[in-house]
């Protein structure tokens, strides 16, 4: 194979001409599609930040030299990173500008009529001939036009072809693919996708200050958030008694739109979100928030309310942090909160139902420097006591109090949040659209297949077929014609 | 009453294992008895007859097998009240079946006779994990689980999935029957084996097939995951390996259709694809975390 390759002097726009046409051709766009795939994995092994942060930081606590060099090379965000957006947007290039030409050669080669009967049909693969006894041209006239082949009749000789729809069918399936890829864009760039955490009996209001994170695209105006407000009415979970696990959520609201005076009850489930408009509304995440009272040595009050706790467990064993920054010195709790109580000998407080059937709240009290100054981001569930003091620990049943030298904290009762997710997706349609239609498109393009069949006429009749991408079935099809031509049944 | 249907559902499992045992030795019996010396002139010569009563108790028990498992599959969705695809053993003895299923199906159409000792051992393989390892009591679904398009979504999966893996059977095969024939001419029992290229194309034909039943799996879940979870694709691991997965077999099918690929390298490249599907139901099931990830399995 020591062939000498050519290659033509290129001037810069036959190298721009050249480089589109690699970039357009068929195999380029299949080695872009087998890349995506192989670039997909690593975000499979790797914790990504976007999914799972909490695994990402221990990855970096863990071994810190070897995670800063992986997220040098977005390996905790692979589905958002430079290469991998790279290989998607080539793949988009590459897939419109193989498509569309052939979508218009198709739009003119399907209105085609087929060539000619070509000089020696017993080269052909499906060849079959015998003496003709004279209607056989009528014949075969008629079973084409049954089975809605094209034909054209030249010179005592009918060249019939079938099919299209296999290369209509795959390019409906790839002019899909870009709709889906359309879809996707259109979503990242005028979407929004935000969170809120909220106790029940508490209200939101669609602003953008009201949400624990909120992310939109680039385009996306924040007076586009339609206005709406919600108040937790009433959130209901039902736990099978014997396996513990969740059976079902309900959570009740009161909904007003645009007029925020106007209310109706909704109720949102885990498969069923509220809609409004473009705006899907998810109810995502439950857990318990403790109701505490804190207070100072002198009994006045410094800090009230409930304080959402994040579930660790099947059980609902939660974790959080109650935080007093305004005190002096500043007061932090590291608690933890058990629904259904129960001791265990290594573990030592945990629950054994997801229910509230046994509170406790366990906290350890600490004093000093909650580091909320510092202006490193701070969890709210947890407490840096590495610059604290601890002055206490505590397991409390609701109603009692934990007296510690700096003053107290009551354990009034608890409520429950959830974490409604709210959504405005508006290029979702259009990927769905694509959706169907590329599995329309390869079905037809699967399932077809295309071929040609030709008759001449004279003394003998000749007979042949020839299948393109070397399809099953045409012989059988082929015996059929015979038999029918010979009128032999 | 739940309890007892959920017995009920163990009881027809167990024996549906038995009855495949017997299936699995009637297939050895039949491929080690059909062996017989005879005179050079090839396949059909093979003396078919000696060992075709056997043959036959062998895809007869096959059949009793599937129907035990059908049944045993039914009564466990009864005992729990919902479709019986709510945690791993469930798929596992729902996939058995479908993979039997869409053998016995194959089996109308083609002499896959042969194949049915795989089939049969494969099948016990799944089951007896899914008995030994995997077993849960029946329970309700967890709520992210209560949607018709468990059913939709998961039925096209799991069919999807038997669909393929027969494909693999057949391209691991052929890659053996290959083998052993570049070595020099297949052993006695080989020679009623169907020729490579039809094994070729069988396993072809099979994915191209399910191709588009397992897009719209992809779609189907994508669809669920945007009312459930309030977005319709969000790489997680079983979502990016499903998506490993349809590319593989789209590069597969491309490489048949558009580059020519047969034979050996086809195989391989269907192997290879068929392995990320059990890789994703493996490995992202057992050690994966994400939202398809429900606990204890
Ligand atoms: C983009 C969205 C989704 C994709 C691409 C996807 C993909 C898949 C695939 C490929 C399988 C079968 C393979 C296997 O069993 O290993 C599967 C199974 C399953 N999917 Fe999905 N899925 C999606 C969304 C969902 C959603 C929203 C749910 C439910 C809340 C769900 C629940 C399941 C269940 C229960 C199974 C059964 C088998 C298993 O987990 O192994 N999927 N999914």
């Amino acid at each position: 194979m020591s062939q000498e390759i050519q290659i033509p002097e290129l001037g810069s726009v036959g190298l721009l001409r050249y480089s589109w046409r690699q970039l357009t051709s068929m195999r380029t766009a299949l080695i872009l599609l087998l890349m995506l795939g192989v670039a997909a994995i690593p975000g499979s092994l790797i914790p990504q930040r976007t999914q799972n942060p909490m695994k990402v930081s221990e990855y970096f606590k863990n071994s810190p030299d070897l995670s800063r060099w992986m997220d040098r090379f977005s390996l905790f965000d692979v589905y958002g990173s430079p290469w991998f957006s790279a290989i998607y947007i080539l793949l988009f290039i590459s897939l419109i500008g193989c498509v569309l030409p052939r979508t218009i050669e198709h739009f003119h080669a399907a209105r085609a009529l087929p060539p000619a009967t070509p000089k020696n049909l017993d080269r052909m693969e499906h060849h079959a001939s015998w003496t003709a006894q004279g209607d056989e041209l009528d014949k075969a006239r008629a079973w084409f036009k049954t089975n809605r082949f094209r034909i054209l009749e030249k010179d005592g000789s009918i060249s019939a072809e079938k099919g299209f729809s296999r290369e209509t069918g795959n390019l409906f399936f790839h002019l899909a693919l870009i709709l889906v890829l359309l879809g996707i864009s259109f979503s990242s760039l005028f979407g929004m996708r935000g969170d809120a955490i909220l106790n029940v009996g508490e209200r939101f209001v669609n602003t953008p200050t009201s949400y624990d994170s909120l992310q939109y695209g680039k385009l996306f105006k924040e007076n586009n958030l339609s206005d709406f407000s919600i108040k937790i009415d009433k959130f209901t979970a039902k736990y099978n008694v014997e396996t513990n696990a969740p059976e079902d959520y309900t959570l009740d609201v009161t909904f007003a739109q645009g007029d925020l005076t106007k209310f109706t009850q909704r109720v949102i489930k885990v498969n069923s979100p509220l809609k409004v408009g473009n705006t899907n509304i998810y109810l995502q995440a439950n857990g318990y928030s403790p109701v505490v009272t804190v207070r100072d040595s002198k009994g006045n009050v410094a800090m009230q309310g409930p304080i959402p706790f994040l579930p660790q467990d099947g059980n609902l064993r939660s974790i959080g942090a109650i935080k007093v920054p305004d005190a002096d010195p500043q007061i932090g709790f590291v608690g933890s909160f058990v629904p259904t109580y129960a001791r265990s000998t290594n573990n030592g407080a945990i629950s054994v139902f997801p229910e509230a059937l046994d509170p406790r709240l366990l906290l350890s009290a600490w004093i000093g420097d909650l580091g909320l100054d510092s202006g490193v981001p701070q969890s709210v569930y947890r407490i840096d006591t590495s610059k604290m003091k601890q002055v206490g620990l505590k397991s409390l049943k609701p109603g009692e109090t934990f007296i510690y030298p700096q003053g107290s904290i009551t354990f009034e009762g608890y409520q429950q949040w959830v974490n409604l997710q709210i959504v405005n997706d508006p290029g979702k349609n259009f990927a769905l659209l694509g959706g169907i239609v590329a599995i329309l498109g390869l079905l037809a393009s699967l399932f077809t297949r295309r071929r040609r069949i030709w008759i001449r006429a004279g003394k003998s009749i000749e007979v042949a077929g020839l299948a393109k991408n070397s399809a099953p079935g045409l012989d059988i099809e082929m015996q059929k014609f015979v038999t029918m031509l010979k009128g032999e049944n | 009453m739940a309890r007892t249907w959920a017995y009920l559902s163990n009881y027809l499992i167990y024996s549906s294992m038995a009855v495949y045992t017997l299936s699995f030795f009637a297939h050895a019996v039949e491929t080690a008895w059909a062996v017989r010396i005879t005179t050079e002139d090839s396949k059909k010569t093979l003396d078919y007859k000696r060992t075709e009563k056997v043959a036959r108790i062998a895809t007869a028990m096959m059949i009793l097998g599937f129907l035990l498992l059908v049944a045993g599959v039914v009564a466990r969705g009864i005992s729990a009240g919902r479709v019986p695809w709510g945690n791993m053993y469930e798929f596992s003895i729902t996939g058995a079946m479908a993979f039997c299923g869409a053998y016995l199906v194959a089996l109308r159409k083609y002499d896959l006779r042969w194949l049915g000792l795989l089939v049969s051992i494969a099948v016990l393989l799944t089951l007896g994990t899914a008995v030994a390892v995997l077993y849960r009591p029946s329970a309700p679904l967890v709520p992210a689980l209560k949607s018709t398009w468990l059913v939709i979504h998961v039925s096209a999966a799991i069919i999807s999935g038997g669909v393929f893996l027969l494909a693999n059977v057949i391209a691991a095969a052929y890659l053996y029957l290959d083998a052993m024939e570049s070595r020099g001419e297949r052993t006695a029992w080989a020679k009623r084996l169907p020729s490579l290229e039809v094994l070729d194309q069988l396993s072809y034909r099979l994915v191209a097939f399910v191709f588009p039943l397992w897009t719209f799996a992809v779609i189907a879940g994508a669809i669920w995951a945007e009312s459930a979870w309030g977005r319709y694709w969000g790489w997680d691991p079983k979502e990016t390996w499903a998506f490993i997965t349809w590319v593989a077999y789209a590069a597969y099918l491309h490489a048949r259709v558009t580059v020519g690929w047969r034979g050996r390298k086809a195989a391989w490249l269907c192997l290879f694809a068929g392995s990320t599907f059990l890789f994703n139901y493996v490995y992202v099931n057992i050690w994966g975390t994400g939202k398809h990830t429900y606990s204890g399995l």
